[in-house]
């Protein structure tokens, strides 16, 4: 009786030991090669379970997932000779499981050690074709997309690799030409802050010559005003004169002459030498008589 | 092959009935309970329990496993997705469904679920200086805020997707950077190359399928580097030295031009009052002069004695005077006229206390007045 339990248990535990081995999942995530004795039976095995003749064939997983080859920094050079260091990514995935296990074994770090080369070869000539300017700029779209598109003939008809994107991050100057770079941008900066100073020196100066002349026209101009007034009242004094004085002439020198005299000897140290005989003293010798 | 063909769905999987397995669980518990009693009974009959001596056991013991098997298996079924989560649920390894939040429950073993956060709101930042456009290095620094969109592709897509977005969002920015001139980098032009990078960047996620939603790219910071600050803080300085001296020089012209104005004035003005005054003094005098005049004309002789023996009356009684009473020019007279001028001009100032000189002059003065008055009174 317990010799027939102890059959069963082993009798399970060797069914599900050939369960495991027979059946498989491919994820999602994952591309599967059915191997026969080494052999490629099947390169690609739909997602999902499945079954294999255990210990006959053999499956090997591969990522289905979008990879990415992230490049170290690489020296490159333009047409014009100029140095530039390049990093660089690549997006890629394996879309023919046959030709990716045979061209890489199915390692992954192989695969990118290949496409790296691939890429920096790519890279380079596109570089040696173009200037600096170009490549920083104006055709970085154009280039990449030009660069993909030949790789991706070339890698997917050898390795079974889709090369989704290549991508340069960064594009920067080796550091002892950034330094020249930057000595330039502080010349230009030098030059720019003199030119605001001088501008500002100008302005100044516009502003304060236009306030002098508008001070010296104002002045002038009321001084022109204030000479016009007072010659038009010094006219309507003279004529206002001249009328009154018209009447009798000879009165009014005598009139004026008298004042003129008093106002001029109106003080004591003024001296008078007077003789007798004129005519204010004409009755202090003769008296009352005539 | 495969049981699980792509286009076959879930009714070839082997285990799928297990999804309609509540009535049948039933049942079969019922019929656990009948044999677990009678179990318990023929344990108690041995005597021996859970010692795995009665072979007669083993059958129900491996019944009760496998049944608590079941229930346990059941009950790992259960989870909850939170309202910020999508569970993502891979059967067999194939994508299955997306699942919205609220209690669910999956095959556990056979179904695996993913749970990803898609309204929380993801950053990372990056900073690094960059090429422009006119070959010059500016220094950015900027973050990105980004949900999962697409849960499902976030998941099965992409290898690693936020290594993903780190690459790309290097790139575009640095794509966009470089197509820029460095005053548009690090002054007006900022918000636009926010916009153009967040643009660029989900266009390469896009790519790639990596179910990221870009939400808002911000720059913040962009400046000329460390290297070369100086020079730029300096074109600043500079601008506001601009502005000053503009300042100034208004500042000036603000102050003068006014004063002017008001000088302009009072000249006017003063003039204005010379021209009253004269004017006013003009038909006074006139007015004065005609009045007299008409009063002149009806006694002539009279009155022109009378305003000549006043005038030379104010005249000589005010001036100092010397009368010369001598007939003929025989005579010689010695007048020190130097001396007597002397005596008048000096008479003044001279003098030793001050204040008692001149409290002293202005006495005699108003005396002199005085006298004068009265004997000009007495005179007439």
């Amino acid at each position: 009786m317990g010799g027939r339990n102890f059959t069963v248990v082993v009798v399970l535990l060797g069914l599900i030991v050939l369960a495991l081995n027979s059946l498989y999942i491919v994820r999602e995530t994952e591309r599967g090669v059915l191997l026969k004795f080494g052999e490629v039976v099947d390169p690609d095995i739909s997602v999902g379970l499945h079954i294999k003749t255990p210990f006959v064939h053999m499956v090997r997983k591969f990522e289905r997932r979008i990879l990415t080859l992230d490049a170290p920094t690489q020296r490159f050079l333009t047409i014009e000779k100029k140095p530039l260091d390049v990093d660089f990514y690549a997006k890629w995935k394996v879309i023919d499981t046959q030709k990716f296990y045979t061209a890489t074994n199915g390692e992954e770090g192989r695969a990118e050690g290949l496409l790296a080369q691939r890429i920096n070869t790519g890279l380079r000539n596109k570089f040696g074709e173009r200037t600096f300017h170009e490549v920083v700029s104006g055709e970085r779209d154009l280039l990449m997309t030009d660069l993909t598109r030949d790789l991706n003939q070339i890698t997917t008809s050898e390795f079974g690799i889709q090369l989704v994107d290549v991508r340069v991050k960064r594009i920067d100057l080796p550091s002892q030409v950034s330094q020249s770079v930057f000595d330039r941008m502080k010349s230009e900066r030098e030059r720019e802050a003199r030119e605001h100073r001088s501008t500002g020196r100008e302005l100044a100066e516009k502003i304060r010559a236009t306030a002098d002349r508008q001070r010296t026209v104002i002045g002038a101009n009321a001084y022109r005003d204030s000479e016009v007034l007072r010659g038009e009242g010094d006219a309507l004094a003279a004529r206002t004169y001249a009328a009154a004085y018209n009447r009798d002439p000879e009165f009014y020198s005598f009139l004026r002459s008298l004042s003129a005299y008093q106002s001029s000897f109106s003080n004591k140290g003024d001296l008078l030498v007077v003789d007798s005989k004129s005519e204010f003293f004409r009755y202090m010798k003769q008296g009352g008589s005539k | 092959m495969a049981w699980n063909e792509p286009g076959g769905g879930k009714d070839n999987d082997p285990w799928g009935g297990n999804n309609q397995g509540p009535p049948d669980l039933d049942e079969a518990l019922k019929k656990l309970q009948e044999k677990l009693n009678s179990i318990f009974g023929g344990g108690n009959k041995s005597g021996g329990s859970g010692n795995g001596g009665d072979f007669h056991l083993s059958a129900g013991v491996l019944g009760i496993v496998a049944v608590l098997a079941v229930v346990v298996w059941g009950l790992f079924g259960f989870y909850q997705v939170d309202q910020q989560e999508r569970a993502v649920v891979l059967r067999l390894g194939v994508y299955h469904e997306t699942v919205m939040p609220g209690l669910r429950w999956n095959p556990p073993l056979m179904d695996e679920v993913n749970k990803i956060n898609v309204t929380k709101v993801r950053g990372i930042t990056s900073r690094g200086q960059m090429l422009t456009e006119d070959e010059n290095i500016v220094d950015v620094a900027l973050s990105v805020q980004y949900t999962v969109s697409d849960p499902a592709n976030f998941l099965l897509k992409v290898k690693s997707p936020e290594l993903s977005l780190e690459h790309a969002l290097e790139s575009s920015l640095r794509h966009v950077v470089g197509s820029s001139k460095m005053d548009q980098v690090i002054t007006e032009g900022r918000e636009q190359i926010a916009i153009d990078t967040q643009q660029r960047l989900q266009s390469y996620l896009d790519t790639y399928q990596s179910g990221i939603l870009v939400a808002k790219v911000n720059i913040e910071d962009a400046q000329a580097p460390s290297q070369v600050q100086d020079a730029f803080d300096d074109v600043t300085r500079a601008k506001e030295d601009r502005e000053r001296l503009k300042n100034e020089a208004e500042a000036y012209a603000n102050g003068i031009i006014p004063e002017a104005r008001g000088a302009a004035q009072r000249q006017l003005e003063e003039a204005q009052a010379y021209k009253e005054q004269v004017v006013a003094r003009s038909q006074g005098e006139a007015q004065r002069f005609v009045d007299l005049y008409d009063e002149y004309r009806k006694a002539p002789k009279v009155t022109r004695e009378r305003l000549y023996i006043d005038a030379l009356e104010t005249m000589y009684s005010d001036a100092t005077k010397v009368m010369v009473d001598v007939e003929g020019g025989n005579n010689m007279m010695y007048l020190p006229l130097d001396k007597l001028m002397e005596k008048s001009a000096v008479a003044r100032p001279a003098g030793g206390s001050e204040p008692d000189m001149r409290q002293l002059t202005d006495k005699v003065i108003e005396q002199l007045r005085r006298d004068s008055q009265s004997s000009r009174r007495e005179g007439r």
